[in-house]
């Protein structure tokens, strides 16, 4: 090793209560590389970056910048130190521009004024420099998911930081939002930035960096260079056990019933803007996966609320939705639930959980009104505590408590426990719409399979997806939407993954 | 366990510091704590007033945290209770006479209906058309209080009397008083009480609409996505919280006056949103608030006679102070700090987090 670290970690423990989430690790990373680091939900390697960004204090171990011992009060040490963090949660504000969300907190003065002209220009400089584009003037809140990405970025260059930290930059973005950001990354390498990728997932890995830390359970399993390695490797380090990246799924059986028929669905956008769905109409047969495919923000979510109904006169201008044998157009969500219509919601937090509420009760939302919980009437936490507890067994959320509540579970085990109670109503119908976006490969291993399964024993299944290997790994038939309406479809096997790409951006 | 310790040590440090605060004022505070004391529970007929004034401060607390469990917050208690007050004594004045067991139930019937009527409204206006029930709520205590100044002043005035009051209900429609405490007006209104939250409790723990109701408080996105619909849980919740305190209605009418008098009410509906608030908003807690209020509101009210430098206005600061103190949540989690933080492991390398509910500590 000739080359000096840029980034240094030496025996960095970190506990929280009881538990170790960081053991020990050390972190080696040159200057001007792309360094992965890898694991599961909960291995500890966010708080190994959130210890290198000054936001927790070690208990032990040292923390080496550029070739000199550091030690941080808080974050404000470690970016005068030249190291910039974007979170996976954009820390703008919504409703300023980019400019004002740069100069926030690094405002330049001039005879105690702020400078924007200034600044601007400094700004459009390094934009133009690191092939940045980034619209100045509009309230970021109405950019798009990737813009406000580069503004994030564009605040941590404005600071001069060396070291850039990045937390899951691709779970929000688009296929084609993600090239153009490793684009930008390499770009950022060349010119001699470090950069420190936190993701799970192993592709981006594998394509985009240069060397790769694996953490499993707060601990570091290893170091190496990322064209030494493979995925499956890197995912058996990241579990501890052999994972099946992909699934060899089975071809479909499907049987004649339909299970949800929609025809010549439609929906007004707001005002003069566009129709948000236009003349969508397609059929799921019970024992077969459909898959939609699309970049985000295309209108599945949009597909999703018109097809359960959830907010009346809002979510159908016109159509018909007939599901499992009915025609459902104007029933109530509840009542098309009961039909026995399981939803995996796109937003897991959100939509599918109460974040402050326990396992327990989390189990029970939507099934509130089955029979099986009550005793003379009334809810029975006794019974309700022992479906949760076989369904967490059998699911494996872990940790199995039924009294932590569903915020503090991981995202990998989130997902698990909406799947859990989603399956546990036996649908015939099953929507699942992004249903393993942030989750680690051990759990989409888990839950691909909940699906295949599913289909196998009759139930028809519409997966939404912009996750192209997902769509194509288990879709019997695949749709593709692009601003509202479906425009195209492929059987199993007839659709490359390039080709796929294309008609999801229109062409 | 520190569920239970938070609102003690709330508030202690409260009444702590609000006869500090007395204590420079010249009274030395064990003085003071002895006439509190004295004065709330000192006799039977003490401890009377005391639950005298806890009955209607259980009603509109759990009117509070009813609403407060499904989202929405109830701010508009006073102007239902006054409605449901309002409703018992016109129907009492108009038809005086209905036999006794028929009188009271078709009364507080009356009194729930007219509270939860007027519960409702805002809960409509803010599902049907968006507005929020803060706002709608507290303006419906003005026509709440205009109304009942109408009707009592213009259409059902006492001809016997120089106060604002209407014309005395007949005598079927008076409810027990426990000859217990020494004449003070404790009625049936006081165990009704304890069932009503009793009730509450059943409904939110243990019965679909009330998961539904918490779970609408909890996540309206996450609730419509299981197939609920908040609007009409939304309704429901506002009704309820109106039904009960209309509830303040039975005592007061039925059990103590006899007649609706003008300004009865020493601001029970917003004293319920503190003893909600002090309670956690568990039925069990509004209850041990509710005494504590009382009890307060009962202990303060010889201070004018019997000290010097403090009068009864200082139930007010003791009740700021406790407020304050349950609310300082900076406070307790620094008292905690080596608990909070290991609540973070959980979070480590969670996905997205949710906003802090309003509250910070759950119920249940």
């Amino acid at each position: 090793m000739a080359r000096n670290a840029e980034v240094e970690l030496r025996g960095i423990t970190k506990r929280f209560g009881g538990v170790a989430a960081n053991a020990g690790v050390n972190l080696r990373i040159l200057p001007g590389t792309i360094h992965g680091l890898v694991g599961e939900n909960g291995a500890g390697k966010s708080t190994a970056m959130k210890v290198l960004y000054g936001i927790y204090r070690p208990e032990e171990g040292e923390i080496w910048v550029g070739g000199e011992r550091h030690h941080w009060a808080s974050p404000s040490d470690a970016i005068a130190c030249g190291i910039g963090m974007v979170h996976q949660h954009f820390m703008l504000a919504g409703p300023c521009s980019a400019l004002d969300n740069v100069l926030l907190g690094a405002e330049g003065t001039r005879w105690g004024w702020i400078d924007r002209k200034r600044a601007r220009a400094r700004l459009e400089t390094l934009a133009g420099l690191y092939g940045l584009p980034v619209d100045w003037e509009r309230p970021v809140e109405t950019l798009a998911v990737g813009q406000q990405q580069r503004i994030e970025i564009l605040k941590l260059l404005y600071r001069e930081a060396r070291i850039l930290i990045l937390d899951e930059p691709t779970a929000v973005l688009t296929p084609q939002e993600t090239s153009l950001l490793f684009g930008n990354l390499k770009r950022l390498r060349d010119e001699g930035k470090t950069i420190l990728l936190v993701t799970h997932k192993l592709k981006e890995v594998m394509a985009f960096t240069d060397s790769v830390t694996v953490f499993r359970a707060g601990r570091v399993m290893g170091q190496v260079e990322t064209r030494r390695t493979s995925p499956e490797e890197l995912a058996m380090l990241m579990v501890g056990r052999k994972v099946v990246l992909s699934l060899e799924v089975a071809a479909a059986q499907p049987a004649r019933e339909i299970a949800l028929e929609v025809s010549e669905l439609g929906l007004a956008g707001p005002g003069q803007s566009r129709r948000r769905l236009s003349d969508v109409s397609f059929a799921v047969r019970r024992g077969e996966i459909v898959g939609i495919a699309g970049v985000e923000g295309n209108g599945q979510a949009e597909l999703l609320q018109a097809i359960l109904n959830l907010r009346d006169g809002l979510c159908r201008s016109s159509g018909t939705v007939r599901c499992l044998g009915q025609d459902v157009t104007g029933w109530k969500a509840g009542r098309i639930r009961d039909l026995g219509v399981g939803v995996i919601p796109g937003d897991r937090v959100c939509e599918g959980l109460l974040p402050e509420r326990p396992v327990t009760e989390n189990f029970l939302l939507g099934l509130q009104r089955t029979p099986g919980f009550r005793r003379c009437g009334f809810l029975s936490p006794a019974r309700l505590e022992r479906a949760a507890a076989r369904a967490m067994e059998e699911y494996d959320v872990r940790p199995r408590d039924l009294g932590i509540a569903a915020a503090n579970l991981s995202g990998g085990n989130q997902q698990k426990l909406i799947v859990a109670r989603e399956f546990d109503r036996q649908p015939r119908l099953l929507i699942a719409a992004q249903p393993t976006r942030g989750v680690d490969v051990g759990a989409v291993e888990s839950i691909h399979r909940r699906i295949v399964r599913a289909r196998d024993e009759g139930a028809g299944v519409l997966l939404i997806s912009s996750e192209l290997d997902e769509i194509l790994e288990l879709s019997d038939r695949i749709l593709v939407m692009y601003e509202g309406r479906l425009v195209a479809e492929f059987r199993r096997g007839a659709a490359t993954e390039r080709e796929l790409g294309l008609r999801m951006g229109g062409a | 366990m520190r569920r239970f310790l938070q609102p003690v040590l709330a508030v202690a440090l409260g009444l702590g510091l609000g006869l500090g605060v007395a204590g420079f004022a010249g009274e030395s505070p064990w003085h003071l704590l002895g006439i509190l004391a004295r004065g709330a529970f000192g006799s039977r007929y003490d401890f009377g007033m005391t639950l005298f004034y806890s009955t209607p401060l259980i009603f509109t607390g759990l009117s509070v945290a009813v609403a407060f469990h499904a989202g929405l917050f109830n701010i508009g208690a006073e102007g239902q209770l006054t409605l449901g007050a309002l409703a018992a004594a016109i129907l009492g004045a108009v038809w005086p006479r209905v036999p006794w067991p028929l009188g009271p139930l078709l009364a507080g019937l009356a009194a729930i209906v007219a509270g939860g009527l007027w519960g409702a409204i805002p809960g409509w206006l803010r599902a049907r058309r968006g507005s929020h029930e803060v706002i709608n709520t507290i303006m419906l205590n003005f026509i709440a209080a205009g109304l009942a100044s109408y009707v009592t002043l213009y259409l059902l005035q006492n001809p016997a009397s120089q106060n604002p009051e209407t014309r005395p209900i007949g005598a079927g429609y008076l409810i027990r008083q426990f000859g217990l405490f020494g004449g003070a007006p404790v009625s049936l209104a006081l165990p009704l009480a304890l069932v009503a939250a009793g009730l509450v409790w059943l409904l939110l723990w243990r019965t679909p609409l009330g998961f539904e109701m918490r779970a609408v408080g909890q996540s309206e996105s996450a609730a419509r996505m299981a197939g609920i619909e908040p609007e009409r849980v939304r309704i429901i919740a506002m009704t309820l919280a109106g039904g009960l305190a209309g509830m303040v209605g039975i005592g007061e009418v039925l059990g103590n006056a006899g007649m609706f008098r003008l300004g009865f009410s020493p601001e029970y509906g917003f004293m319920g949103i503190a003893v909600a608030l002090l309670g956690r908003n568990q039925p069990a807690g509004v209850v041990a608030a509710a005494l504590l209020f009382g009890a307060l509101h009962k202990g303060t009210a010889d201070l004018d006679l019997e000290t010097e430098h403090v009068t009864r206005e200082l139930s007010l600061v003791l009740q700021a102070l406790i407020i304050l103190s349950v609310c300082a949540d900076g406070l307790w989690n620094w008292m905690r700090n080596g608990a909070a933080r290991g609540r973070g492991f959980g979070e480590v390398d969670s996905g997205p987090k949710a906003e802090p509910p309003l509250e910070k500590e759950g119920v249940l």
